[in-house]
């Protein structure tokens, strides 16, 4: 298992060296200069253009540029952007917000997902089985912007049950909607997963034996059908976390939550692009992280990986 | 005609040797193995897809995600077959008017008429998504079929690749390029899509190739003297394309869906082009006044990823041996 982490780990670097650059290159070598622009109409005098680019390292070749931004990478310091604000700090504000908002949409679908996935897969075939994946393809087709705003509509200003934006100080209600709606699509794959893999399981033989010694059928269920399908659903909602939290872009546009999706898309809109790679690293890196956790957590469940 | 007492007509009958036999000789068509001779040599062999068709064609999901597909495809390819106006040409005194005679949807807060926008709408998202999903398909499998089936480092390599694309989610990645691109066109859409969205094909050709060319078939081809590359396009190609299909379905309704967000966001295509997307993103004005005008892009967008959605589980249902048995 060690020398399975220690491969794993090794193999991450060039992987984050690698998405990094792209992302880099893909901002900074482009047609366009962010500096001159900077100026608006009148533009900036070019002694001011000038130091502002030593400022950023922009006079400098690209490649240099890189790794001056990986060594800011590393040393957790980002430098300023544009506005003279400390990017590391604009992160640092950013992030528990979405992590918060992250989770809760996490929990969400793996609740409600493996609930309804769990029944569902129990009864192949059935009413149920059949509504579940209707419902499971309509969210999964309708996108969450939409999904968003219905749910505005309806259960914010309608209904009134929840509140439809959220302010500065975000609580757990109101970021419930949010986190519904930022739920809503990966819902309906844990959804869909579970299913598959209960019916799977159902016809087993493990299952077969467990009946065959009198186990009561809430105790084969829950202790081994249930236990063994989850494995490819913990596998996803790991990988999950990651794309919830770039997902969040989307969900925090509507609810008008400051976090890293409002940040990040405030930061492309003004043309900050050193925020804008910045929060997109830092996206990645969670990005990655998750899903080497995912890796390394199915390694500890089925050691046939850890050997081939 | 002899009675014999105990014979009983429900019991087992031991029929008597046919002349020139010592004992009973079944029939051909009576024993196990008639069931195998009486396949007819001339019927067409069943094969998978075969097999699929057949299969698919019996489930009512097919039909109508097939019906979904024509018909949005036909709305994308001939508008001016489903309406006569303009959607471009729009009144600002008619803003916001409910349904009217010939304008079924009614207006929308420029005063276009909405059933013409969404009509309209349909090519943006169409074009897109069939241009993605064929780069992606083409990028895909030529990278997975490379690293699966030549292997060293050619797959060291192409496999690492593959990983660093694999670890930008692709609608961050769009949404930061595509806010950089001044140039945005229905391609540079599509290109930016494809360009962080062929990574799972890549992966699953890899898988499939990987499978499929120690089969002995590929064994027989080589032996016979047929270059590499040749087995590659004839034999392991075609016998890894069950899943690339299946793969593709889903991902033009992603790739649908992914192009409206960008277009919401206001980084996809150009307000000049009539997009699902856009009007979405206009009609979010109006949400509390009037949150009926985002319904009708909304449903189209939904409805089309919802035929390609359905139709990409017909087909994993049907080219999977495993899940057609239970």
């Amino acid at each position: 298992m060690l020398w399975y982490l220690g491969r794993r780990l090794l193999q991450v670097i060039p992987v984050f060296l690698g998405a990094t650059l792209l992302l880099y290159a893909m901002v900074f070598l482009r047609p366009g200069d962010p500096v001159a622009a900077l100026g608006g109409e009148r533009g900036l005098p070019e002694a001011v253009q000038e130091q502002i680019r030593a400022e950023y390292n922009l006079d400098k070749p690209f490649i240099v540029q890189y790794l001056l931004f990986l060594r800011g990478v590393v040393t957790l310091d980002f430098g300023v952007d544009f506005r003279g604000r400390e990017i590391t700090e604009v992160i640092a504000n950013a992030f528990p917000v979405t992590i918060q908002l992250a989770l809760m949409a996490l929990a969400i679908e793996a609740i409600f997902g493996v609930g309804f996935g769990l029944f569902a897969g129990m009864r192949k075939g059935g009413i149920f089985d059949g509504s579940a994946l209707v419902v499971s393809l309509f969210f999964i087709a309708v996108p969450t912007f939409v999904v968003g705003f219905v749910m505005q509509i309806v259960v914010g200003v309608r209904l009134g049950w929840l509140p439809v934006a959220v302010g500065r100080d975000p609580d757990f209600i109101s970021l419930l909607m949010p986190a519904m709606v930022l739920a809503a699509v990966s819902f309906a794959y844990v959804l869909r997963l579970t299913r598959t893999s209960v019916a799977e399981n159902l016809s087993a033989d493990y299952v077969r034996t467990a009946r065959a010694r009198g186990l009561r059928r809430s105790q084969v269920t829950g202790r081994h059908v249930l236990r063994n399908s989850l494995i490819p659903v913990v596998t996803f909602l790991g990988a999950d976390i990651g794309a919830l939290m770039s997902g969040a872009i989307i969900t925090e546009g509507i609810f008008n939550i400051n976090g890293v999706g409002g940040t990040l898309y405030d930061a492309i809109i003004r043309g900050e692009s050193v925020t804008v790679v910045s929060l997109t690293t830092v996206l990645v890196l969670v990005y990655i992280g998750a899903n080497l956790l995912v890796d390394l957590l199915y390694a500890a469940l089925d050691p046939r990986i850890r050997y081939a | 005609m002899p009675e014999n007492r105990y014979e009983n007509p429900g019991g087992p009958v031991t029929p008597s040797p046919r002349p020139g036999q010592e004992r009973y000789v079944a029939p051909v068509d009576e024993g196990g193995l008639g069931a195998v001779d009486a396949v007819k040599a001339d019927d067409a062999p069943t094969s998978l897809w075969r097999d699929a068709w057949l299969q698919m064609r019996s489930r009512w999901l097919f039909w109508v995600s097939a019906v979904i597909i024509v018909l949005v495809v036909l709305v994308a390819a001939f508008p001016g077959l489903f309406t006569s106006l303009d959607p471009r040409v729009c009144n600002l005194a008619q803003a916001l008017e409910p349904p009217q005679a010939g304008h079924p949807f009614g207006f929308d807060r420029q005063g276009c008429d909405i059933y013409t926008r969404t009509i309209y709408g349909a090519r943006a998202s169409v074009v897109v998504g069939v241009l993605a999903t064929t780069m992606v398909v083409v990028l895909g499998t030529a990278i997975g079929a490379i690293a699966g089936y030549y292997g060293k480092w050619f797959d060291t390599i192409l496999s690492r690749i593959t990983d660093i694309f694999f670890a930008i989610p692709l609608v961050l990645a769009a949404i930061v390029i595509m806010s950089v691109t001044t140039n945005r066109t229905s391609f540079t859409v599509a290109f930016v899509l494809a360009l962080f969205g062929w990574t799972q094909i890549a992966r699953i050709t890899r898988g499939t190739v990987l499978s499929v060319k120690n089969n002995e078939f590929v064994t027989a081809a080589r032996s016979l003297g047929m270059g590499r590359g040749q087995i590659l396009w004839r034999h392991v190609l075609p016998n890894s394309a069950a899943p690339i299909i299946v793969y593709a379905t889903v991902a033009l309704g992603q790739f649908i869906v992914a192009e409206a967000t960008l277009s919401f966001l206001g980084i996809g295509l150009p307000p000049s082009t009539v997009s699902w997307g856009g009007d979405i993103s206009a009609a979010q004005g109006a949400i509390r006044t009037a949150p009926e005008i985002l319904l009708y892009p909304a449903g189209g967008l939904a409805l089309t990823v919802l035929g390609f959605m359905m139709m990409g589980d017909v087909v994993r249902d049907a080219l999977d041996p495993k899940a057609r048995k239970r």
